[in-house]
């Protein structure tokens, strides 16, 4: 057997992922386990992530989660080379159960250890779906924490942001109109769903941050959530029925033009030919099919992984670790600790 | 045989390598900080680092001993998740134990004794021995409330005192913190024999702070 296999681990939210990768000398990343604990239906109640909820989640599944990886790849812990965990961003509580069981394996088994930025790990979720990034890319991270564009130059040492939310983050905007619909936590899949029965030209929400004199690349989804919520109370007050797939349909087209419209336009102004969209709201099936017809439009490469690899995950977190052994980067110290506000550029710590 | 013992239950982080024989625990080296935010960061560290001291290294290993707590959150799981995945990766046991407890195990004496430390949000963890046996407790309240409950103490320890108003003639004994050498002498004759751990589940005593959302909050004036 050739090839180095790399551990990832994740928990900056409320999964609890492991993977494990097999990367060659030929860049060649091959996904060997993906082993996810989520802590969702926990949340559920309280209609948002609670980070002691999450981290308490999060000690109990470590354990567990690593030994299902193991099996999964029919590995052994003797055979892993080098372990990759998320050090931020996300939740501090969180992050510091990844990091410290992270950091207890690789003294054990005396590897290399790497903390890594977990936005990374969404942009090098997809190279184990379609294989090498080209360079540069461009990548829309949306999910329930995130809304991002960033310039990829280089998976292990050159990331830009160059646009991001002022506010609410997509998945968060799905999270809240859900709330308003009476639809369950999280907000994205029914949602989703009810949009398909709904025209998504019922209602014309408004696009945040498209204004002439609005930041080209930024986002901004909190006036849009009040505008639904307005419009909702109003037909309330009215005493008539809401008519939820209208809603959804209307609010879900809003969300899907900004975010497409914005990824393409800085696509086409940096003259990149690769959009890579990742993240939970990625599952978006308005999202991705608006995405593919405007960027065949534009000539523009998309890629898109499967929804599983876009959902937080630690085969992405692997990953990262494998492009990271590839260039050769330094390792982190045994003193490595959590950043919640790790910035985007900062890959490896 | 050669333990290892670590707890984060209070504003130190504690790491020692003990060696434990029929006479009883020993300790070879220790590292300990106190810094309430350091946990994650140092634990690692200083495992590694008393190991060295002690001439040995992770393979030479045989069991861990782990303080579960009661601890402010999260500094506790640091401790918890570092003491659980050595324990898979050098395939040995690790054997928890109450922080309270490894406190108690250093004072002498067969007199009552109450221990008590800091839980933060002006309330302190305590429980309460006699002859080296946990009679009450682990529990979290205002110590107010505490010296309320509790007629006579005579004898008390852990980093919680100075938080309680206790009369002038109660004696103050042992240390602030759990040190290896109390984990490990609390954790009993299973590690010398050993036997089975029991799991290793943290003793937080609180429920998490959360609240279900109430009715939806208006954005238009009425
Ligand atoms: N089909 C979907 N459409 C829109 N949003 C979705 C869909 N599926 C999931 N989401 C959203 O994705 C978010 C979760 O994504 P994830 O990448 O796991 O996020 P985070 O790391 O922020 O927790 C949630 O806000 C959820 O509502």
């Amino acid at each position: 057997m050739t090839g180095k296999v790399v551990l990832g681990i994740e928990s900056s939210c409320d999964e609890t992922g492991v993977g494990l990768v097999r990367v060659d000398n030929s860049g060649a990343v091959e996904l060997l386990a993906d082993e996810v604990a989520s802590s969702v239906e926990l949340h559920a109640r309280y209609g948002g992530v609670v980070p002691e909820v999450a981290s308490r989640a999060h000690l109990e599944a470590m354990v567990p989660t690593m030994h299902r990886a193991l099996r999964t790849a029919d590995l052994r812990l003797a055979d892993v080379d080098a372990i990759a965990v998320t050090c931020g961003p996300g939740l501090a509580g969180a992050l510091l159960v990844g990091v410290s069981a992270a950091k207890a394996y690789a003294a054990a088994l005396d590897v290399p250890l790497y903390g890594v930025n977990h936005l990374a790990g969404h942009v090098a979720a997809d190279t184990l779906e379609h294989g090498p990034l080209p360079k540069p890319c461009l990548a829309l991270l949306v999910s329930g924490g995130h809304s991002q564009l960033l310039r990829v130059d280089e998976l292990a040492s050159k990331i830009t942001e160059i646009g991001s939310t002022i506010d609410d983050a997509a998945g968060e905007a799905y999270d809240k109109v859900a709330r308003l619909l009476d639809l369950p936590y999280p907000g994205g899949p029914p949602i989703d769903k009810a949009a398909r029965e709904g025209d998504p030209r019922a209602i014309a929400f408004p696009r945040g941050m498209t204004g002439p004199r609005d930041a080209k690349f930024d986002f901004s989804f909190s006036g849009l959530k009040t505008a639904v919520a307005r419009w909702v109370e109003a037909r309330e007050r009215s005493g008539e029925a809401v008519p939820v797939a209208d809603v959804a349909a209307s609010f879900q087209e809003a969300v899907a033009d900004v975010l497409t419209a914005k990824a393409v336009r800085a696509a086409e102004e940096l003259g990149i030919g690769t959009l890579v969209i990742s993240g939970g709201v990625a599952a978006n099936s308005r999202l991705s099919a608006l995405a593919a017809e405007r960027c065949a439009a534009a000539g523009i490469q998309l890629r898109v992984p499967r929804p599983r690899l876009c959902t937080d995950n630690g085969a992405m977190i692997a990953a990262v670790g494998a492009h990271l052994l590839l260039a050769g980067s330094a390792p982190s110290s045994l003193e490595l600790s959590a950043n919640p506000a790790l910035p985007v550029h900062t890959i490896s710590v | 045989m050669l333990v290892l013992a670590l707890d984060t239950a209070t504003p130190a982080v504690t790491a020692g390598v003990v060696t434990l024989d029929d006479e009883g625990p020993r300790l070879l080296a220790e590292r300990v900080t106190v810094d309430a935010k350091a946990h994650g960061e140092l634990l690692t560290p200083h495992l590694r680092d008393a190991l060295a001291e002690a001439g040995a290294g992770m393979g030479d290993v045989d069991a861990i001993v782990c303080g579960v707590g009661p601890g402010p959150f999260t500094g506790l799981r640091a401790g918890m998740v570092t003491a659980a995945a050595l324990a898979d990766a050098l395939e040995v046991p690790a054997y928890p134990v109450c922080s309270l407890d490894a406190i108690a195990a250093d004072v002498p004496g067969e007199a009552p004794l109450l221990v008590v430390t800091d839980a933060r949000r002006r309330e302190v963890y305590w429980a309460s021995y006699l002859a080296g046996n946990r009679v009450e407790g682990p529990r979290v309240q205002r110590p107010a409330e505490l010296l309320a409950e509790l007629g006579s103490v005579t004898r008390v320890a852990g980093g919680g005192v100075s938080l309680c108003e206790f009369p002038a003639a109660v004696e103050v004994v042992g240390t602030a913190q759990p040190s290896p050498v109390g984990l490990v002498r609390a954790a009993g004759s299973p590690v010398l024999e050993g036997a089975a751990p029991a799991p290793l589940t943290p003793l937080y005593l609180r429920r998490p702070d959360a609240v279900e959302p109430g009715a939806r909050k208006r954005v238009s004036q009425a």
